[in-house]
C-alpha cells in the first residue's frame, strides 16, 4: 500500500518509530494529510501524526488502513516555502509546502540528488495545531543537518551550518541537546557509562586483594598438610606441647570456616563443642516458652537470626545438638519415626504422659505427631465429634480430654467402676491433689 | 470425696470438661442430665429454693481445678429444668429461677400429710406457722419458701382442702384446713 516513492518507517512492537542514531523528535502534528499533485504514485497519506526529528519528516499513522509509516529524510528537501498568508487560507485548513528531490522514477532519494523535484504539501487539520513553531523548527532542523554529522558525541564542532548558533539543536560544545524522550535515555547511558567506569577502578583495588586472599589461601593449605602429616609422626617429649599449639592452629582454622579434616573424623572439635554449648543455653528460653519441646527447624531460625552475622549451617546445628550427648546440659535432641526432629527439655521428657490429668490443646497434639497445629486442631474435634473427646474451654485454653461421660452411670453417681478409664483419671487426678 | 458444706460431690465433680458446655449432642445429653440431677440433689439437701444466676452459686464452680459454668452454661440447665417442671423463673430476664426439687403437687401432698400427721383437719393456722412454727420443725415443710408454699396452698384451695384468708395481722394469711 505504501507508495514506492516513500521510505517506509520501522516501527517497534508498541508502535513508535525506531529512530535512527542520535535522531531526536522535535514537534509533533495531528491529523495531517500528504498530498503530492506531481507524481502519480504518491501514496494516499490521510489523517496521521506528522512527527518532526533531526533527521527526518515521520508521517505515522494509527492502523494500517490509512497507510504505511512513511518517512521523508530531511536530506532530501531543497526547499521550504514560507507560509502563505491570504484570504483563502485563511479559511482552508493550513498547509506547508517543500519541495523534495526524487529521482527519475519517482522515488524521494536520500541523499537529495534526485534529477527530479516534486513540491509536496502537508495539510494539517488537526485542530490547535501551531503551525508557526513547527515550521520554525522544520527549518532549523532542514538547516541543522543532523544526518551529515552523525554521531553526538562529536565535539569538534565540525557541524556545518549550525555550529555558530548556541539555539537550535546543537549546543556550542557540539554535544546534541537532551531534548525529549530520547533525552532522557541519553541521559540515562551517560550515567550508566558513568558508574560503570567508577566501578571497573574500584575492581582494581579488589583484584590486589584477590591475589593476597590466594596467598592466605595457600597458606592455610599449607598449615592444614602441616596438620595432616604431624598427626601420624611417633610420640615424643615435645609433642605434648606441639598438640597443643595444633589445637590453637585447628581452632583458628575452624573460626575462620576452614574445617580442619583431623577434627572431621574425631567428633568434638572445640568449635563444635562452644557452639553447642552456646546453642544449649539460647534455646533454654524458647524452649520453656513453647513448652518444652521445639521443632529443630524452629531453632535453626531462631538462632540464626539471632547470631546476625556469623550464620551456622544446619549441618553445624544438627552436629551442634549431637554433641549435646557428651555434655551435661538439660536439652536433648529426639528424632521421631516421621524423620520429624525435636529437641526438648530433658526434665520434660522424663514426666509421665500427663494428658490423661490435663487433656491436651492443639498445639501439644501438633507436637507430639509432628504436624500443623491447624491440623492436629481437626482431628481433635473430629474425634470429639465421634464421642472419644470432649471439650473444656477455659482461662488455661482449648483443650481437650478422654470423655468420660458415657462412664457415669446417671442412677449411681458416685460408682467408679473399677479399672475403667473413669478409675484411671480419677487416680491421676487426686493423685496431683 | 470433696464436699460443698455438707455436701459430699461428686467425683465427675473435679472433670474439667464437666464445667464446659459440650457441643456434641450425646455428651451434652449425659451432661445436661448430670447438672440437672446435681442441681436438684444439691438443693433438696441444703434446702435451696432459688438460685440467682448472677450471684456466685457454689454449686457452679469448683475453685479445686479453677473451672465454673459460664452463664450460657447456667442458663441453659436452668431452662431445662424449668421446661422439665423442676424450676420456673421469677422474671423475665431469667435473672432469678426456682427451683422445685419437689413439685407443687408434691408439696401439696407433703402439707396434706403434715396436716393429718398431726391432727390439724380442722384447725387454723397462719401460713408463717406453717412454714416455720414448733410443728413442721424436722419437717420438710420447715423453712419452705413462701412463694412455693402459697402456691401449694393455692392448689390444695382449689381442691376444697382448705381455705385461705388474710389475717389479723396486716402481713399474714392464714389456712382453715378442712380435709
Amino acid at each position: 500500500m505504501a507508495g514506492n516513492c516513500l521510505e517506509v518507517v520501522e516501527l517497534t512492537s508498541s508502535g513508535r518509530p525506531v529512530l535512527l542514531p542520535s535522531e531526536i523528535e522535535c514537534s509533533l502534528l495531528s491529523a495531517v494529510d500528504l498530498e503530492c499533485e506531481e507524481l502519480p504514485n504518491f501514496p494516499n497519506l490521510k489523517s496521521a501524526i506528522l512527527t518532526l526529528t533531526t533527521h527526518r519528516l515521520l508521517w505515522l499513522p494509527d492502523s494500517s488502513s490509512q497507510g504505511a509509516s512513511s518517512a521523508i529524510p530531511l536530506a532530501s528537501i531543497t526547499h521550504i516555502f514560507s507560509a502563505k498568508k491570504s484570504l483563502k487560507s485563511m479559511f482552508a485548513s493550513p498547509r506547508i509546502r517543500f519541495q523534495l528531490s526524487v529521482s527519475p522514477d519517482g522515488r524521494v532519494s536520500s541523499s537529495g540528488s534526485g534529477s527530479r523535484s516534486i513540491v509536496v504539501t502537508v495539510v494539517v487539520r488537526g485542530k490547535g495545531a501551531d503551525l508557526d513553531v513547527f515550521l520554525t523548527k522544520f527549518w532549523d532542523n532542514w538547516r541543522g543537518r543532523a544526518w551529515e554529522t552523525g554521531n553526538a558525541d562529536v565535539t569538534s564542532g565540525s557541524v556545518s551550518g549550525s555550529g555558530s548558533t548556541s539555539s537550535g539543536l546543537y549546543t556550542k560544545e557540539g554535544t546534541v541537546r537532551m531534548v525529549g524522550v530520547s533525552g532522557i535515555l541519553r541521559k540515562e547511558q551517560e550515567m550508566w557509562e558513568t558508574t560503570d567506569k567508577s566501578l571497573q577502578d574500584a575492581f582494581q583495588d579488589l583484584n590486589a586483594l584477590m591475589s593476597k586472599a590466594k596467598e592466605m589461601v595457600l597458606l592455610a593449605e599449607k598449615m592444614r598438610q602441616k596438620l595432616l602429616s604431624s598427626s601420624t609422626s611417633q610420640p615424643s617429649a615435645a609433642e605434648d606441647e606441639e598438640l597443643g599449639s595444633k589445637q590453637e592452629m585447628q581452632d583458628w582454622l575452624l573460626s575462620v570456616g576452614i574445617i580442619s579434616p583431623v577434627t572431621k573424623e574425631s567428633a568434638g572439635a572445640l568449635y563444635h563443642q562452644q557452639l553447642s554449648r552456646q546453642l544449649a543455653d539460647f534455646v533454654r528460653l524458647p524452649l520453656e516458652r513453647a513448652g518444652g519441646m521445639m521443632n529443630l527447624i524452629d531453632i535453626y531460625c531462631l538462632f540464626n537470626r539471632a547470631r546476625g552475622t556469623e550464620l551456622i549451617s544446619p549441618e553445624d546445628l544438627l552436629q551442634a545438638c549431637v554433641l549435646w550427648e557428651k555434655f551435661d546440659v538439660p536439652v536433648m535432641l529426639r528424632k521421631f519415626d516421621s524423620g520429624v526432629m525435636v529437641i526438648q527439655n530433658k526434665s520434660h521428657s522424663d514426666e509421665e504422659p500427663d494428658a490423661l490429668r490435663t487433656g491436651i490443646s492443639a498445639r501439644d497434639a501438633a507436637i507430639t505427631v509432628g504436624i500443623a497445629p491447624g491440623m492436629a486442631k481437626e482431628h481433635l474435634l473430629t474425634a470429639e465429634s465421634k464421642g472419644y473427646l470432649c471439650r473444656d474451654i477455659s482461662a488455661d485454653g482449648f483443650r481437650f480430654y478422654i470423655n468420660l461421660f458415657p462412664e457415669i452411670d446417671p442412677n449411681n453417681v458416685y460408682l467408679v467402676k473399677d479399672y475403667g478409664v473413669y478409675d484411671t483419671w480419677l487416680s491421676v487426678a487426686s493423685a496431683s491433689g | 470425696m470433696q464436699k460443698l458444706g455438707d455436701y459430699k460431690l461428686p467425683q465427675f465433680f473435679n472433670y474439667p470438661p464437666y464445667f464446659t458446655l459440650q457441643p456434641v449432642r450425646d455428651t451434652r445429653e449425659k451432661q445436661i442430665q448430670l447438672w440437672k440431677d446435681l442441681i436438684l440433689d444439691y438443693c433438696r439437701t441444703q434446702k435451696i429454693f432459688v438460685i440467682a444466676l448472677e450471684e456466685d452459686f457454689p454449686l457452679f464452680s469448683n475453685p479445686a481445678i479453677e473451672r465454673s459454668l459460664s452463664h450460657e452454661a447456667r442458663e441453659a440447665f436452668l431452662s431445662i429444668l424449668v421446661s422439665d417442671g423442676r424450676a420456673e423463673w421469677l422474671d423475665k430476664r431469667h435473672r432469678k429461677c426456682l427451683i422445685l426439687w419437689h413439685r407443687i403437687q408434691e408439696w401439696a401432698n407433703i402439707i396434706l400429710n403434715f396436716v393429718k400427721e398431726y391432727g390439724l383437719e380442722d384447725s387454723v393456722m397462719t401460713v408463717e406457722e406453717i412454714r416455720s412454727g414448733i410443728e413442721s420443725r424436722g419437717t420438710e415443710l420447715h423453712g419452705i419458701d413462701r412463694t412455693i408454699l402459697m402456691r401449694a396452698l393455692k392448689l390444695l384451695e382449689q381442691k376444697g382442702k382448705l381455705a385461705i384468708f388474710k389475717g389479723t395481722t396486716a402481713d399474714d394469711e392464714g389456712v382453715k384446713f378442712s380435709i
